[in-house]
């Protein structure tokens, strides 16, 4: 408990719940307004947006020593894993939403 | 200084695109720049992060280059070639892949922490943990989906008996093995991480496991937003506010639709996560079946009540995805429509194998949206259709959820197609749908059936309207 305490009286720590919280709210609203007939590039597009985990790997080579292979590989791993999610995904999306533009005639 | 203001900016910006994305996602007019703008935002994160100055840092540029042009190339040929058709596997894939990417990162923490050289508070070791639970879970679920879907694996042979009750033990023993280790914070050891971590795995690919057809669309929506929530946690361990914004944007998205598809099938997602089709219901159903004998039509009749009607629906299901008929299908809808014939497709939330699915396989045969009717919509105009064609939907269809208690998707909101004057069945057999739940409406006074594979069938139909 008294850890709680110490956790949310942290000045940065507030705000990151503060900012948790709108963005979720904002999540909703933004997302709930996306009509059915676009679903699946909604679904492609935030996939390729959760590929932001590719920054974590970025920082993970970066902070690794030069000759620690172990996090180098494991880094590397996950920038590539990251980038195919990124790349495929906003690739993908832009290529389904491609075909719903044409028929605008 | 200046170089940490512009990084901060740049971050700020990105996560700013990501919401601005999504929001020009609310029309199809708008939607392809709302990606643009998305993708842009995670160029800008990307470049920040690559720049951002990190203390004594070594770098290692020449690693994060080739990853990157690996993990490009590999995402941007798969993306060029993939066919629509095969579009919910691809999205699984790449789900999957940003759950592994949030494994690795949080399996890189623990070696760091058991070995003493980086400490981790109790809220530090619970984000670790809860990253490599909701990782594993997305990627070996994902995997599974994908197995499934591109019919590499069947439901039959991963499902094992009382699959509810061996995943909830499975649950319970990683779940408690997680609890103990993040309380016994650095006492804990490698080994055991690892086994955490194994047993995540397994419990995603245990979880999708008995979970199959018809119920894909929940599981895939599920499993995106499980995704997207590691990712946010993932953020949390790199205490990065993009990674946070990104993620939860993702989760949320996830949330939705995995809530409109369990609203689209009147169940709750338990109900679908233990897998509520089959068993008993389905031999009540089934013998409904016994005396009563489907009447087939030939081409050359369907082709004719097709072209002296007034108004037609197309009711599309994943049958059409399979036979890859979606651009037969608007030649017979052209063919129709020059001879006066007004064609309008019904489109159930559930039909196919993601959220959407249909939506864009007639997106790609250039069917024009407005031609698209919702289930409401749909239902609303049936009554005054004079023709449906049901090509490979079958559940979605099924008389049963309006008027038999007994059957187990009873309560389902489905097309009333046999509220219209004549209904086609575009078949391959007989053989029920998923999980054996056979369809009253081939025995519908108002239905007759033909019998064939979807593209076949339609292309045939095609040539017997031009001929007339």
């Amino acid at each position: 408990m008294e850890s709680l305490i110490t956790f949310f009286n942290e000045d940065s720590n507030l705000l990151l719940i503060y900012l948790l919280l709108f963005t979720i709210i904002l999540g909703f609203e933004v997302i709930s307004k996306v009509p059915t007939v676009l679903h699946t590039p909604l679904m492609s597009g935030a996939n390729a947006i959760s590929g932001v985990v590719i920054i974590g790997a970025i920082f993970l080579i970066r902070q690794s020593g030069p000759e620690d292979y172990l996090m180098l590989g494991l880094g590397f791993l996950g920038v590539v894993l990251g980038m195919v999610n990124v790349a495929g995904g906003f690739a993908v999306t832009d290529r389904m939403l491609e075909m719903f533009k044409k028929k605008k005639r | 200084m200046l170089l940490e203001f512009i990084i901060n900016i740049a971050y700020l910006a990105g996560s700013l695109a990501f919401v601005w994305g999504l929001r020009l996602l609310s029309s199809p007019d708008t939607a392809r720049k709302g990606n643009i703008v998305a993708g842009s935002g995670m160029v800008i994160a990307i470049l920040a992060a690559l720049f951002q100055p990190i203390e004594g840092a070594s770098n290692n540029y020449l690693w994060i280059a080739g990853a990157l042009a690996v993990g490009a190339a590999i995402g941007l040929v798969s993306a060029k070639k993939v066919q629509m058709t095969a579009m919910p596997q691809m999205v699984s894939i790449f789900n999957g892949l940003g759950g592994a990417c949030a494994v690795v990162l949080a399996y890189a923490e623990l070696f760091p922490f058991y070995e003493g050289s980086k400490p981790l508070d109790l809220a530090g070791l619970s984000i670790v943990l809860s990253a490599l639970l909701i990782g594993g879970v997305s990627f070996t679920g994902s995997l599974l989906a994908y197995g499934k879907l591109q019919g590499l694996v069947n439901d039959s042979q991963v499902a094992l008996p009382r699959h509810s009750a061996i995943n909830l033990a499975l649950l319970a023993v990683t779940l408690g093995l997680g609890i103990y280790l993040a309380a016994a914070g650095s006492s804990g050891s490698l080994a055991l991480g690892s086994l955490f971590m194994a047993l995540s795995l397994i419990y995603g690919f245990s979880f999708v496991a008995p979970i199959g057809g018809a119920d894909m669309p929940v599981v895939i929506s599920l499993l995106n937003s499980f995704t997207g929530l590691s990712a946010a946690v993932t953020g949390l361990i790199y205490g990065s506010q993009f990674m946070l914004v990104g993620g939860i944007l993702v989760g949320a998205s996830g949330t939705i639709l995995t809530v409109l598809m369990c609203d689209a099938m009147n169940r709750s997602l338990l109900n679908v996560l233990i897998g509520g089709f089959g068993g008993g219901g389905s031999s009540s159903a089934a013998g409904q079946a016994d005396g009563l004998v489907a009447k087939e039509v030939s081409l050359n009749d369907a082709a004719i009540q097709l072209f002296y009607a007034s108004s037609a629906i197309i009711v599309p299901g994943y049958g059409l995805a399979v036979a890859q008929a979606q651009k037969v299908c608007k030649e017979v809808d052209e063919l129709l429509e020059k001879n006066g014939v007004e064609v309008r497709y019904a489109i159930h939330p559930v039909a196919g194998r993601m959220p959407g699915h249909m939506n864009v396989l007639l997106a790609e045969a250039d069917v024009p949206y407005p031609k698209l009717l919702d289930l409401e919509e749909a239902n609303a105009a049936l009554k005054d259709t004079d023709i449906v064609v049901i090509v490979g939907a079958n559940d979605v269809v099924n008389p049963a959820a309006d008027d038999d208690p007994g059957s187990p998707i009873y309560g389902m909101p489905v097309l009333k197609v046999w509220d219209a004057k004549n209904v086609i069945v575009l078949k391959r057999s007989m053989s029920p749908g998923y999980a054996g739940i056979q369809n009253p409406l081939f025995f519908h006074d108002k239905t007759r059936m033909l019998f064939g594979d979807a593209k076949d069938s339609l292309a045939k139909l095609a040539g017997e309207i031009k001929s007339l």
